[in-house]
């Protein structure tokens, strides 16, 4: 009995580890042609992964709708952006980025994160 | 932009071809960032075929080219000197372009009104559920069947409408929704300030409520529990009634806690975890156990049969109020920005066709003139034509004097006309005011993070998980190493480590600081461009200060004409002033007011050539003249005579003796002296105080300088720097190790700005965007530098404490949560305690941000 509870301890502490830490997400939203649209709700930006070309320049639509103040603003740390997010209203955020990479734009706090993938040519 | 520059030069037809023409481009740079780099990007577009002129200015990154030439020609040029380039255009240059014939005499401004009278401003929708091409159509046709609307566009690719018309957004949403879809406005968030604040206060009111609900229950328990009650599950009676506390503790988390469990849900989904995720899993675990426990307590051993349903409704309850506080504690961080929002005028009296009429403030367009009576505001920033007042500026630049205006000076938008009516002529509207400018850097810079910062951020962002690990260690311990029950041991400790830890605080320690704290700066009237900036700026060892412009008044006058050789004083003025007409060098601009203000004939000029940081030569009436400091007529072996004797006694006085030579004669000297501000010495003392070593710059001689610097008691100087030293001045101090802060017009000095740890700018009060500069003082005080640095240096002690704060709370709070000092001293911390500690950490983190709002840059301490 004392064995399977710090099996499964260590096993529960296994998983936090990869979950949150080794998974890599695959999916990503495409930036076409036009705007991406990222929904800021409870805790996460959907998609939170959003994948552009080198040089193109992007439109990232920002829609907060979770009033708290946490979800106040978006930060591209790396990309030197900083913006607030209205509540319920859209908030456009014009970039081109020609480094290829991967940029994390968060909140305030980091707790709501995603990430934009600058893909090699 | 002038109308006259896009008109036709006289004598050529309305037909001739638009490359022939000539025509003023305008082009925005890239790439420049020196001093250096003006005259390579001049010589490269005046390289160009046709060009009859071409200017750079570097702080506004943009050149000026007139001439018959292609701005594709001109573009090339600059790329291929190694910088980027692109042409300016706009509407009205558009507009005038397209007009075959512009009348050059008529009057400017009417066929601008054209297009004003045809629209509103276009209102921008985000459509969403529209995904096929055919969408399109429906939503364009939904659009435009409202009333009032002129021309609607939907872009399918970024889910965007432009409507354009005299209509409301509400209707033109309800009309798309009737279609099928979802819009929302897209506007700026300077408009949307007064939604946010309604915004804010829903979901503050709505934390209150759920606080109320969680409480209602929490409370109660708590205290049936700390009087004694029995809140161990034993006899089936007992089962019942705890069944019931569960379900309505059910009930709680679903209408109170909701957010937090789909918050940690959504963010699981997501790979990522945030606080929702930690206060979820703690109060969930409780009440999972708790339940367990009603109701199959065969499952657990007799002495753990406890039950933990106030805990999860007490911890909701106070994590509600606790945001609910921060709310409110934040609302107040962002105060600065509230009051500069509210400078803006909502309407101005426009005269048009003869009359006065009141239009709202985004209608007006540049070059309307613009009435203001006294204690009325300035509305757009522009340049006064008519009458004379006394402005109060003070909410802008910091400068508490009312400052006089006569027709021909700029008024800025925002400001408050006190005394005079005057009529003035916009010159920025919109977004290009100052005032707008200010706004924007002001909340780019609150938003921005100074690298103390990083470590936290580091922190918080992996904090979740490395939690969650904690909790699940703390739990083993106690399983392995605990007395009995060990599963009730475990449940505590493990939920109460989950609880107690706050990233928020961590988080929250350096922005709501800078936020404050580059607020506090504006008020002053010192403009800090970032974070990075902020926290440079409390470091400085060594303050540069240019004795131009920034411990002087930089408007120099002539004191002392003295001549030799049979010239007479205004002969020498109307000769040094016909040499010097044309330079913006502020000695020269002296010269040139002395001689118009004896109303001297200037002649005209020819040969005129500039020798950097020592005089120029040219010829006037045929007449070789030279004119400068002593080495450049020791250069050309003029004897000076007993000239060199006076000179120095004048520099001794502080003032700047330049020498005239005429057909290699020495002529005379003219002796220019710049007043010293009134508060420069009180200033200086005050950087002092604040452990500054203050040093001079200039390119005056070694008298001059000597003589200020004493006055205004710096004892370091450098003098008889040429503009290109200033730069490796600056940069021969940083090779001493020390970190320095250099002070200038930002315009001549911006390669010695550039250079410098911390450039400060002085402006003039509308210069906003000087883009070398860190700081940017809206007032030409010195004092704005002390301000800067003790507010910088406050603002850092405010984040090392937050920081401090929130490190220890989460380095001692979670080993106590997880029961380290229950071996000696038999304590171990309840999980409500756990949930009032972390509610209050943040909101401390806050509060003791606006603690920040209280400190007084005082200029009295000097």
């Amino acid at each position: 009995m004392s064995i399977l509870v710090n099996l499964i301890g260590l096993a529960l502490i296994a998983a936090i580890v990869w979950w949150f830490w080794l998974y890599q997400p695959k999916a990503s939203a495409q930036s076409k042609s036009g705007a991406v649209a990222i929904t800021v709700d409870d805790g996460v930006y959907s998609p939170s992964r959003v994948s552009v070309k080198p040089n193109e320049p992007v439109v990232l639509r920002f829609l907060r709708k979770d009033p708290s103040p946490c979800a106040a603003m978006v930060i591209f740390d790396d990309l030197d952006i900083s913006e607030e997010l209205p509540v319920g209203k859209p908030k456009e955020i014009s970039l081109k980025v020609d480094k290829p990479g991967t940029y994390a734009f968060t909140c305030q706090m980091k707790m709501y994160r995603g990430e934009l993938v600058v893909e090699n040519e | 932009m002038t109308h006259s520059s896009h008109c036709h030069e006289p004598g050529q037809g309305a037909d001739v071809e638009h490359k022939g023409r000539v025509q003023n481009i305008r082009l925005t740079i890239t790439g420049a960032s020196c001093g250096g780099c003006v005259g390579k990007i001049e010589k490269a577009l005046q390289a160009v075929e046709g060009v009859e002129a071409a200017t750079f200015k570097l702080a506004e990154r943009e050149a000026v080219v007139h001439g018959q030439v292609e701005a594709a020609a001109l573009i090339e040029a600059v790329e291929a000197a190694g910088y980027g380039a692109s042409e300016i255009t706009d509407d009205a240059q558009a507009e005038s372009d397209k007009t075959p014939v512009a009348p050059c005499h008529g009057a400017p401004g009417t066929e601008k009104q054209a297009p004003r009278a045809a629209t509103g401003n276009p209102i921008h929708l985000a459509v969403t559920g529209a995904s096929c091409a055919s969408c399109v159509s429906k939503i364009e046709k939904a659009l435009q069947a409202v009333e009032g609307v002129e021309a609607a566009t939907f872009n399918l690719a970024d889910r965007e409408a432009v409507v354009r018309g005299q209509v409301d957004a509400a209707a033109l949403i309800k009309s798309v929704e009737a279609a099928g879809y979802g819009a929302s406005e897209i506007t700026d968030e300077e408009q949307s300030s007064d939604e946010k604040e309604k915004a804010e206060e829903a979901y503050y009111r709505k934390l209150l409520r759920e606080m109320t609900i969680a409480l209602a229950l929490g409370v109660p328990l708590m205290a049936y529990g700390l009087l004694g009650g029995e809140m161990n599950v034993v006899t089936t009676g007992e089962r019942l009634v705890w069944l019931v506390v569960g379900l309505v503790t059910l009930g709680v988390m679903v209408f109170a806690g909701s957010h937090f469990y789909i918050g940690a849900w959504k963010s699981f989904k997501a790979h990522s975890a945030n606080m929702d995720t930690l206060i979820a899993l703690g109060t969930g675990t409780a009440w999972l156990y708790s339940m367990v426990v009603v109701i199959a307590p065969g499952i657990v051993p007799e002495l753990a049969r406890h039950v933990y349903f106030e805990a999860t409704a007490m911890i909701i309850g106070l994590i509600d109020l606790g945001l609910a506080l921060e709310i409110r504690a934040r609302g107040r961080t962002s105060q600065a920005i509230k009051r500069l929002l509210g400078l803006r005028a909502k309407t101005a009296r426009v005269v048009r066709d003869g009359r006065e009429q009141d239009i709202p403030i985004e209608s007006v367009q540049i070059d309307d003139i613009v009435r203001v009576r006294p204690g009325e505001k300035i509305a757009v920033d522009g340049v006064v034509t008519e009458g004379h007042t006394s402005i109060d500026e003070s909410m802008l630049t910091g400068e508490p004097m009312p400052v006089e205006k006569d027709a021909g000076d700029e008024v800025v938008g925002g400001t408050l006309n006190k005394s005079g009516s005057i009529l003035y002529r916009a010159t920025r509207v919109g977004k290009e005011t100052a005032l707008a400018q200010i706004i924007a850097m002001v909340k780019q810079a609150q938003n921005s993070r100074p690298p103390i910062g990083r470590l936290a951020d580091t922190i918080a962002s992996v904090f979740v998980p490395v939690v969650m690990i904690i909790s699940v260690l703390a739990a083993l311990c106690w399983y392995n190493f605990g007395p009995v029950p060990q599963v009730a041991y475990m449940l505590v400790t493990a939920t109460t480590v989950l609880i107690i830890a706050c990233p928020c605080a961590l988080g929250l320690a350096t922005p709501m600081s800078v936020m404050v704290g580059v607020g506090k700066a504006a008020e002053a009237g010192v403009l800090i461009r970032n974070g990075q900036a902020l926290q440079q700026a409390s470091k400085l060892n060594i303050m540069v200060l240019d004795k131009t412009g920034t411990i002087t008044a930089g408007h120099p006058e002539v004191t002392e004409v003295i001549t030799r050789n049979g010239f007479d004083e205004s002969e020498l003025l109307q000769l040094a002033a016909s040499l010097e007409a044309g330079s913006e060098h502020p000695l020269a601009q002296a010269i040139v007011e002395s001689a118009q203000a004896r109303e001297l004939d200037l002649g005209s000029l020819e040969g005129f050539k500039a020798i950097a940081g020592h005089g120029v030569e040219g010829s006037v009436k045929g007449r070789a003249l030279l004119f400068g400091n002593h080495k450049l007529m020791k250069d050309r072996g003029i004897d000076l005579g007993d000239l060199q004797a006076k000179a120095q006694e004048l520099a001794a006085q502080a003032r700047t003796p330049m020498y005239l030579a005429v057909d290699n004669q020495a002529a005379g000297i003219i002796a220019v002296a710049d007043p010293i501000k009134e508060d420069s010495v009180a200033a200086i003392r005050r950087m002092q105080k604040l452990g500054l070593e203050v040093v001079m710059i200039t390119g005056d001689n070694e008298a001059t300088a000597k003589a200020v610097a004493e006055k205004v008691g710096i004892k370091h100087y450098f003098a008889e720097v040429l503009p290109d030293d200033k730069q490796n001045k600056v940069a021969e101090l940083q090779q001493q190790g020390k970190l320095v802060g250099m002070t200038g017009d930002g315009i001549n000095d911006a390669p010695a700005l550039a250079q410098a740890d911390v450039g400060f700018a002085i402006g003039t009060g509308t210069d906003v965007a000087i883009e070398s500069a860190d700081v940017t003082l809206m007032r030409g005080s010195l004092h704005g530098i002390a301000d800067a640095i003790a507010i910088s240096k406050a603002t850092l002690r405010n984040i090392k404490q937050n920081l401090f704060g929130a490190f220890v709370y989460n380095t001692l709070g979670i080993p106590f949560a997880a029961g380290v000092l229950y071996p000696f001293v038999g304590i171990l911390l309840n999980p409500v305690i756990a949930g009032a500690a972390m509610a209050f950490s943040s909101v401390t983190v806050v509060t003791n941000a606006n603690r920040l709002r209280l400190f007084k840059p005082s200029e009295a301490s000097a």
